[in-house]
């Protein structure tokens, strides 16, 4: 209960914020916790209330919807903002195994100096330090960079909260392809249309997003950079172009084309020349995806009577089915790791689950219960499994952890929000 | 100039896709990359090729008017009851050698977005088989698919779907 109203403050707080993004913004509520929640206390940084944009209640945030951490009451006066002012034995007895402090202090520039360190409460040491002179403008990507260390240091995993998500927005006749924080702030639009538009997929180092859109009467795929906006065709044959995904190393996509007769997988550089084959048989061989080293792909093929996954290695040679369970497994993607798949299951008629297997062992996880689960991807450190799913008839993204304890919601102010893809790791990460 | 330039390239891609805009800077121009076939059918529409008297494909009466073919659950082969629709559809591009088509394929909604898309296709290839069958040249037939992307009927149960498990006939320029 007392987690819920924290929760609630914090959403009320950041709801609060009249930024620049206010347009379409994703709210984000969160079910369920991890098995073993850390707790930290994030102390209020010293000089950030005056500000626009205040830092730690965004790494609370950020930590808190990670399932992993349970939030240590850090209201109460004094307020530690360097080591030495730390009374360890009392945040030990309030509970707290780590202590995150630090301060935002304006600089002649107009710059802001952020200084922020982790105190272990047991071995009463400093875990981590930061220092960053950033533009205010700035503040919520520091705020989210403090929490993928925290996130580090505490778990011995790579933190998430400062990458992005691309996804739909449908509203009206009107789609929309979004790209936003992973917490859903900052919603910006990529492409507006009057024609649909699917399977956004990022470039690995995320300055480029591959679709498919409508906008010319038939599925035709495009690569646009985000950045400049500039974008080509990069598949427009005879018949249906889509599917796009981008090899591990950026240089080539495998799209699917109907230009030689049935769905088929190709290959094709990003510059959209040199498309040749990849696939040959006399099904439906789409929703191709590339194993983490490059090596094969994964993809949905009805070749054996009902659409199953397989894999096939780019160097040629037969495919492997991978999937046994059901007679509807479809929309595959490699965990970072390459050890597991996710993909989605149909269950008795018409209920779509967001399922999960070990590739070593074929052990199959289904994580969710909602009914109408879609497009499933990774978060890049593997923890969490972004989807689209529906509530009351309306369409949400949502995000499950790869052990199906937690799960969140991200729901659009308007409109039907799907066909999400978690995007890479920043650059400078 | 420089913005002159930049105006003059924003108004004549307004121009060129009225129903679609890139929000910053819309100054890509769609480029076709050379490997890309020009496809048949769906971009240059040439107007009112028919005579404006007695257009069968128009005429109510005619079952040339008639364009859709629907599909059972997960299927895509045509049902005995469309043979006819579709067979004089293929008698009309064998007589007209200069009429082209799109056969679009349909989806409900349930399911992958993605395998929907491929679903439709075979949907769409299904008649375009039929067709080759009866003698109508490859290139006279451009098959597509929305999958389950612009449905018909927009309940979410059968009495819907039904509706968009479907393949459309539509002729070049209409």
């Amino acid at each position: 209960m007392k987690f819920l109203n924290k929760l609630a403050a914090v959403l009320v707080f950041l709801a609060g914020f009249p930024v620049a993004m206010a347009h379409a913004a994703l709210t984000i509520e969160i079910v369920g916790s991890g098995a073993n929640q850390i707790p930290v206390a994030i102390v209020p940084f010293a000089g950030e209330s005056i500000l626009m944009q205040a830092v730690t209640p965004v790494v609370a945030a950020d930590l808190q919807r990670s399932g992993l951490f349970k939030m240590i009451d850090a209201a109460a006066q004094p307020q530690p903002h360097e080591p030495a002012e730390v009374n360890y034995p009392d945040w030990r007895a309030r509970g707290a195994d780590a202590l995150a402090i630090g301060s935002v202090r304006p600089r002649p520039d107009g710059k802001l100096d952020v200084s922020f360190r982790l105190v272990d409460t047991v071995k009463q040491s400093v875990l981590a330090g930061y220092s960053y002179a950033i533009p205010p403008a700035q503040l919520r990507a520091t705020a989210h960079k403090i929490a993928d260390e925290i996130y580090e240091k505490l778990t011995g995993d790579i933190g998430v909260f400062s990458t992005r998500i691309a996804y739909i927005v449908k509203s009206g006749a009107r789609y929309e392809l979004q790209v936003a924080d992973a917490d859903g702030y900052g919603a910006q639009t990529v492409l507006a249309s009057n024609e649909p538009i699917i399977s956004p997929s990022w470039s690995p180092d995320g300055t480029k997003l591959a679709y498919v859109s409508f906008e010319r009467k038939k599925p035709i795929v495009y690569v646009q950079s985000l950045a400049s906006s500039h974008r080509q065709v990069l598949a427009q044959f005879k018949g249906n172009n889509s599917a796009p995904a981008w090899s591990p190393d950026g240089s080539q996509l495998a799209v699917v084309l109907t230009k030689d007769g049935n769905s088929q997988i190709y290959l094709i550089n990003a510059d959209g020349s040199g498309v040749r084959r990849l696939s040959n048989s006399a099904g439906i061989d789409t929703e191709p995806a590339f194993s983490p080293d490059g090596a094969s792909i994964v993809f949905t093929s009805d070749r054996g009577g009902s659409p199953q996954i397989y894999r096939m290695p780019l160097s040629g040679g037969g495919a492997q089915r991978l999937t046994f369970e059901g007679n509807y497994n479809v929309s595959p993607h490699f965990s970072p790791d390459g050890k597991s798949l996710v993909f989605i299951q149909r269950a008795n008629g018409s209920s779509f689950h967001v399922a999960l297997q070990d590739l070593a062992t074929g052990q199959l996880q289904v994580l969710t219960d909602s009914r109408m689960d879609e497009s499933p991807s990774f978060a890049p450190n593997g923890k969490m499994i972004l989807y689209a799913t529906e509530i009351g008839g309306r369409g949400i993204l949502a995000a499950v952890s790869s052990d199906g304890r937690v799960k969140q919601r991200l729901t659009a102010s308007a409109g039907d929000v799907r066909e999400p893809e978690w995007g890479p790791l920043s650059k400078n990460q | 100039m420089k913005r002159i330039l930049l105006s003059t390239l924003l108004v004549s891609l307004l121009a060129a896709c009225a129903s679609q805009e890139t929000k910053e800077q819309p100054k890509a121009a769609v480029e076709n990359r050379g490997a890309a076939q020009p496809s048949a059918g769906a971009e240059a529409q040439p107007a009112g090729q028919q005579g404006v008297a007695a257009n069968p494909l128009k005429d109510p009466n005619n079952i040339l008017s008639k364009r859709s073919v629907y599909f059972d659950f997960d299927k895509y082969d045509v049902k005995d009851e469309y043979k006819p629709l579709v067979e004089a559809h293929s008698r009309y591009l064998t007589s007209h050698k200069d009429a082209k088509i799109t056969v679009q394929g349909n989806t409900d909604e349930r399911g992958s977005r993605e395998y929907n898309i491929a679903l439709g296709n075979r949907r769409a290839d299904s008649v375009k088989k039929v067709m080759g069958a009866m003698g109508v040249t490859d290139s006279q037939i451009e098959t597509i698919s929305f999958g389950e992307e612009k449905p018909r009927a927009a309940c979410h149960d059968e009495s819907c779907w039904k509706e968009n498990r479907r393949s459309d006939i539509v002729y070049q320029g209409e």
